[in-house]
């Protein structure tokens, strides 16, 4: 075991990738030189040389695109994109060709690429610098969505994602890179097909993802000194969703609430709503419940920032609601 | 690299032409134009839906520049595409049937018109979204770059494009990795029905890519033997590590932008005017001066032409349909590691 931050583990995980295939290269804003916004690839452009490692143009789609290319050429990019409010001027390519040329080539062109990018707030970077379009991104057929907030998921997440013969996006979160923990020296190989259960409980299910779940887990000790156990899922993979999982939880525990730090119209939270009503129905003793971001672009000023956003308050009420219903 | 001098037309060596080499471009652009005119009475009937945009006028452009590409080497292409994939060596037959949404489609009947593919013949696509083709060029040059593969992507696209960011960003980033790709612009006038001049403060385009470091010529066109010296002699110089070019064909449609434009935004004074210098037409001519070209020679390429097409469109009748079974067939990839 070796003790290490989420953004060690997630340079750890691109170090290795690095090492293991050389058709893997690294290209993005500020990954070389300075060393990532986030100061993730630190020391990677000295390791690895500028042909790996790759500075690029402030050309999101370009180089998003390129990405794809290179893919198509045999190469196994990883693309970063510094935020994911930065990935909106590469949509296009991401949905026009990363998740459609498949398809559209009747099975002739996969485009093994990997997006790296961050979303979220909570450090008071306002309306261009906070938002979650995890969602976005879910809704997209083509697309493997995954969300990496665990130690062992940042660090193993990559490999996982590189070996898969099509587009995958990774969300990372800024907020908590500085979190320490135990990550194993020799890792197994991260499962990206399946939600991970992060805490038992038989009271209540909560389903998360992303740095959310910190928020959740410290919800879930605060429910069980009040005597009620909530189970923690966290998705990791949000297209395609591991709906079994939570379908099996809530045939446990009759009871689920929805936690994220997207909006809630429209959401990932909506999605699995939807889907415990149309599978579950008669297992729930409670309608599902939901916790979102407030519905307006995050503001500055922290008072209001912290307003908007999940809050384990918010989640204790909300498990409240459901396990008290009727 | 290159500076603004690197900005002219070319004269082409048009000693080095032999007939055969003449005749093949006769015949590769009448087997295009002969197809879409077919396509054309095909879509009147129902067969082909969609959208269904010609290249009719255009077809000196890809059967010169294909002509100068290596097998191994990249295309991408726009939802403009069919004489590109024809001069590329894509069947015919499968072409068709993916014009009719048939199985044996080269996209499997899931692109149509506007999206032919070929692993084969590295054929990446009709694009349909303006400018969306270049970032992927880009992408596929490094990869051969970072391969030390001596292979040239050529990325065609319309003068549209140059509006779109991604134009600019994809010469810059060709230019600034050294990238081997040939941007080749086919510059018709209008987008859509929005003439050159009403889209782009500076319409010489290739002074715009220039100004990206990028080597940059303008060519006829509407002169098969213009395109295919031109188009050579760039490809040759980006395989030899010259970085990126751009080339502007100056040419045109002589039909609509696509089946539902009425083409009310372009005077019949125009079109008459560039339908003058109509690329078979002419070409046919200089064949005709070298002696070379009777009528008997024309009529024996119509007569193959239209039994190729006849053939390709039995092939697609008879081309089963994609079974509805299928439908959720390659969303992703069915044999994962």
């Amino acid at each position: 075991m070796t003790t290490m931050t989420m953004r060690e583990a997630l340079r750890t995980g691109l170090r290795e990738a690095l090492r293991t295939d050389e058709r893997v290269f690294l290209m993005g804003e500020d990954v070389g030189a300075y060393g990532g916004c986030f100061a993730v690839t630190t020391g990677l452009l000295d390791e690895f040389g500028p042909t790996r490692i790759r500075d690029t143009p402030l050309s999101e789609s370009t180089f998003v695109g390129a990405g794809i290319g290179a893919a198509l050429g045999g190469m196994r990019p990883i693309v970063e994109i510094m935020t994911c409010n930065f990935s909106l001027l590469a949509l296009d390519q991401v949905i026009n060709n990363a998740a459609t040329l498949l398809h559209m080539s009747g099975g002739q062109f996969n485009v093994p690429v990997v997006i790296r990018t961050t979303a979220g707030a909570g450090r008071q970077l306002a309306a261009q610098h906070s938002h979650s379009f995890e969602p976005i991104f879910a809704h997209v057929p083509g697309l493997r969505v995954v969300s990496a907030a665990t130690h062992a998921d940042a660090r193993g997440m990559l490999a996982t994602a590189l070996a898969d013969p099509d587009p995958v996006v990774i969300f990372e979160y800024p907020t908590i890179l500085a979190f320490e923990d135990d990550v194993p020296d020799d890792p197994a190989p991260v499962d990206l097909d399946h939600a991970a259960i992060r805490r038992g409980g038989s009271d209540v299910t909560l389903v998360t993802y992303g740095a959310t779940q910190h928020t959740v887990l410290a919800a879930a000790e605060e429910l069980a000194d009040d005597g009620i156990e909530a189970e923690v899922i966290d998705l990791r993979t949000l297209r395609p969703l591991d709906d079994a999982t939570v379908l099996e939880s809530v045939a446990r525990t009759h009871r689920a609430v929805v936690v994220e730090e997207a909006w809630r119209t429209l959401g990932i939270g909506a999605e699995i709503a939807a889907r415990v009503s149309e599978a579950a129905f008669y297992d729930l003793d409670a309608p599902v419940g939901r916790v979102a971001s407030a519905e307006v672009p995050i503001p500055y000023a922290r008072h209001l920032e912290e307003a908007a956003l999940p809050s384990v308050d918010r989640i204790v009420a909300a498990v409240d609601a459901v396990v008290h219903h009727g | 690299m290159s500076d603004h001098d690197d900005v002219r037309t070319l004269d082409p060596d048009r000693g080095t032409l032999d007939r055969d080499h003449g005749m093949a471009l006769l015949h590769e652009m009448i087997r295009i134009r002969r197809f879409e005119e077919r396509c054309v009475e095909l879509y009147s009937a129902t067969k082909i839906r969609g959208f269904l945009h010609l290249y009719i006028g255009e077809e000196a452009v890809a059967t010169g520049a294909m002509g100068a590409l290596d097998p191994d080497d990249a295309v991408v292409a726009t939802y403009r595409e069919h004489g590109h994939a024809l001069a590329r060596g894509l069947p015919m037959d499968r072409v068709m049937a993916e014009m009719y949404g048939r199985a044996d489609g080269v996209s499997g009947g899931r692109g149509g018109s506007m999206h032919l593919f070929d692993a084969d013949t590295r054929f990446y696509g009709g694009n349909a979204i303006v400018g969306g083709g270049l970032p992927i060029a880009v992408g596929l040059a490094l990869a051969d770059r970072l391969r030390g593969r001596q292979r040239v992507t050529a990325c065609f696209f319309g003068e549209g494009a140059v509006d779109e960011g991604e134009f600019h960003e994809s010469l810059n980033l060709a230019a600034l990795w050294d990238l081997p790709v040939l941007f080749a612009c086919e510059n018709n006038l209008y987008s859509m029905g929005v003439a050159l001049a009403h889209a782009e403060s500076q319409t010489d385009l290739a002074l715009k890519a220039a100004s990206y470091g990028v080597s940059a010529w303008s060519l006829d066109g509407m002169d098969v033997l213009d395109v295919e010296a031109g188009t050579r002699r760039a490809v040759d110089a980006v395989r030899a590590g010259g970085g990126p070019y751009f080339i502007e064909y100056r040419t045109y449609r002589f039909r609509a932008h696509s089946m539902y434009d009425p083409d009310l935004y372009r005077p019949k004074e125009e079109i008459a005017a560039w339908k003058e210098r109509d690329p078979i037409v002419t070409f046919g001519a200089v064949l005709r001066e070298r002696g070379w070209l009777e009528d008997a020679d024309v009529e024996a390429i119509e007569d193959e032409v239209a039994a190729e097409i006849d053939d390709a469109v039995a092939f697609a009748e008879a081309s089963p349909r994609e079974p509805v079974e299928d439908l959720h067939r390659f969303v992703t990839t069915e044999v994962r590691p």
